[in-house]
């Protein structure tokens, strides 16, 4: 038992004491963080964009926010990291971490505008037919009284998609960004060790997403509180 | 104030409205009656352009309003419609239910519409419910105001699309009660339902619409005491 904990401990300060390697892990969860934020806040904007195209009357619209759910389906994350990364994006110069925020956002939107669809819907469509009938136009009936009510549908979804998309970014490695994914990658690779960098990496992901989990919670609860009158 | 000139609705294959014509004056209550399915409530929503016209043309005030040139939010603000399922605002209390939309079109300042709301609320008897939510009420009360925000625009006509029938028998007397005090007070009223006692009472017209055209109209001593169309005959025989 002495023995495997003093071999645990030369693994552990191995891995992420010697040549100041936590700090790696530091820089990469700051870029995870900055990466995941920035994205969900394009993906809920690119997300309502969508949706509204989804929900329009006109046909063109619908056609667009169709062509555009359909295809960041029905391709890897990862080809389209590496497409905005590498093709769109070749000659812009702005930091790699805002591309890479910009393409999961563009991903994160098409799953966001589906959430949103569907608790747009799931409104009863009297709520449409009062406000128009009292001369509200379709963007104040959608502003004041459908979209306030739908939110209370949305955001549990919307939560799960915020912490889908955190997940997904342990591809940024691909375009060359340090996050917490790859600097447990390239600890395992220095040490030639694989299991502590990665139970590592993996601790550190679960943790992030264990207290946004009871952030989100929270938020919840406040939300459903407010409800219930 | 309202006229219909040959109007038509058509739902995908089904030919809902086929051809009507109606001229409304100013402050008359008309009752629309029929058996279900026949398109009555169609007729109304056609007024209010909740529908899209299939062809005919609606005039309100000499301006045709099916006209896509029209500002369709305009002309709604003239006519408030009260829905058989209330619709009210689940997020909002009374008072703001009521307010929203004066305040929003900018009729009315905040204030001012607070203390119209508040007159209103009293003209339903439901003075003490403006802090309440949708939620809190019953239905007749729901229904109560429901017309009462109606109202908050100042509307010109009135239009009530089944207003009882979702409501327990026991509260359709105190939305009844409301809808004769507003026909008192001259508002010009279309309403489908199937209250023939109130019909009777309070309307000054009342068209039978059956299969989609008007198949029957006359004051309510005409088209109750002396029907002149078999299907009218047969429709009143069942409700009566």
């Amino acid at each position: 038992m002495a023995q495997w904990a003093a071999g645990f401990s030369d693994t552990f300060y191995k891995c992420f004491i010697k040549e100041d390697r936590y700090k790696l892990l530091l820089s990469g969860i700051s870029v995870t963080i900055k990466v995941s934020l920035l994205a969900v806040v394009i993906g809920i904007l690119i997300g309502m964009v969508i949706a509204m195209c989804n929900l329009s009357r006109h046909k063109l619209l619908r056609i667009v926010g169709g062509i555009y759910t359909d295809v960041i389906r029905g391709t890897p994350s990862v080809t389209q990291l590496m497409i905005i990364y590498f093709v769109i994006f070749a000659s812009v110069h702005l930091d790699k971490w805002i591309i890479a925020a910009i393409a999961f956002g563009v991903n994160s939107g098409a799953y966001v505008s589906e959430i949103i669809r569907a608790g747009i819907m799931s409104i009863d469509k009297g709520q449409m037919e009062a406000g128009r009938s009292l001369g509200l136009n379709a963007f104040q009936t959608m502003s004041h009284i459908v979209i306030p009510q739908a939110i209370k549908n949305i955001f549990p979804a919307l939560c799960n998609e915020f912490i889908v998309l955190i997940k997904e970014t342990a591809i940024v490695g691909y375009v060359g960004l340090m996050d917490i994914q790859k600097a447990g990658d390239f600890i395992k690779s220095a040490t030639f060790i694989a299991f502590m960098p990665l139970v590592g990496t993996a601790v550190i992901y679960y943790v992030l997403i264990k207290i946004l989990t009871l952030i989100l919670k929270r938020i919840e609860a406040a939300l459903r509180k407010a409800d219930a009158r | 104030m309202i006229k219909v000139k040959n109007l038509h609705k058509t739902f995908e294959n089904l030919e809902v409205l086929r051809g009507i014509d109606e001229h409304i004056e100013k402050g008359e209550v008309v009752v629309v009656i029929g058996p279900s399915g026949s398109g009555k409530s169609t007729f109304l929503r056609c007024l209010n352009l909740l529908e899209d016209v299939t062809e005919g043309e609606i005039y309100v005030d000499d301006e045709m309003i099916n006209s896509p040139k029209v500002n369709v939010n305009r002309i709604r603000q003239k006519m408030g419609m009260v829905f058989q399922q209330f619709n009210l605002f689940p997020h909002l209390t009374i008072m703001e239910n009521i307010t929203l939309a004066p305040v929003l079109l900018k009729k009315m300042t905040k204030e001012d519409a607070i203390k119209r709301g508040r007159e209103l609320l009293a003209r339903v008897n439901l003075a003490e419910k403006e802090d309440a939510y949708p939620a809190q009420l019953s239905g007749g009360q729901k229904q109560r105001v429901a017309i009462a925000r109606a109202l908050a625009m100042d509307p010109e006509i009135m239009l009530f699309d089944e207003p009882t029938s979702a409501l327990d028998p026991e509260m359709v007397g105190e939305v009844l009660d409301v809808m004769k005090d507003l026909a008192k007070s001259g508002m010009t009223m279309v309403i489908v339902t199937h209250e023939m006692g109130f019909a009777r009472e309070v309307a000054t017209r009342v068209l039978f619409i059956d299969q989609g055209i008007v198949m029957e109209k006359g004051t309510p001593a005409e088209v109750f005491g002396n029907p002149q169309n078999e299907r009218t005959k047969n429709f009143l025989s069942k409700v009566l």
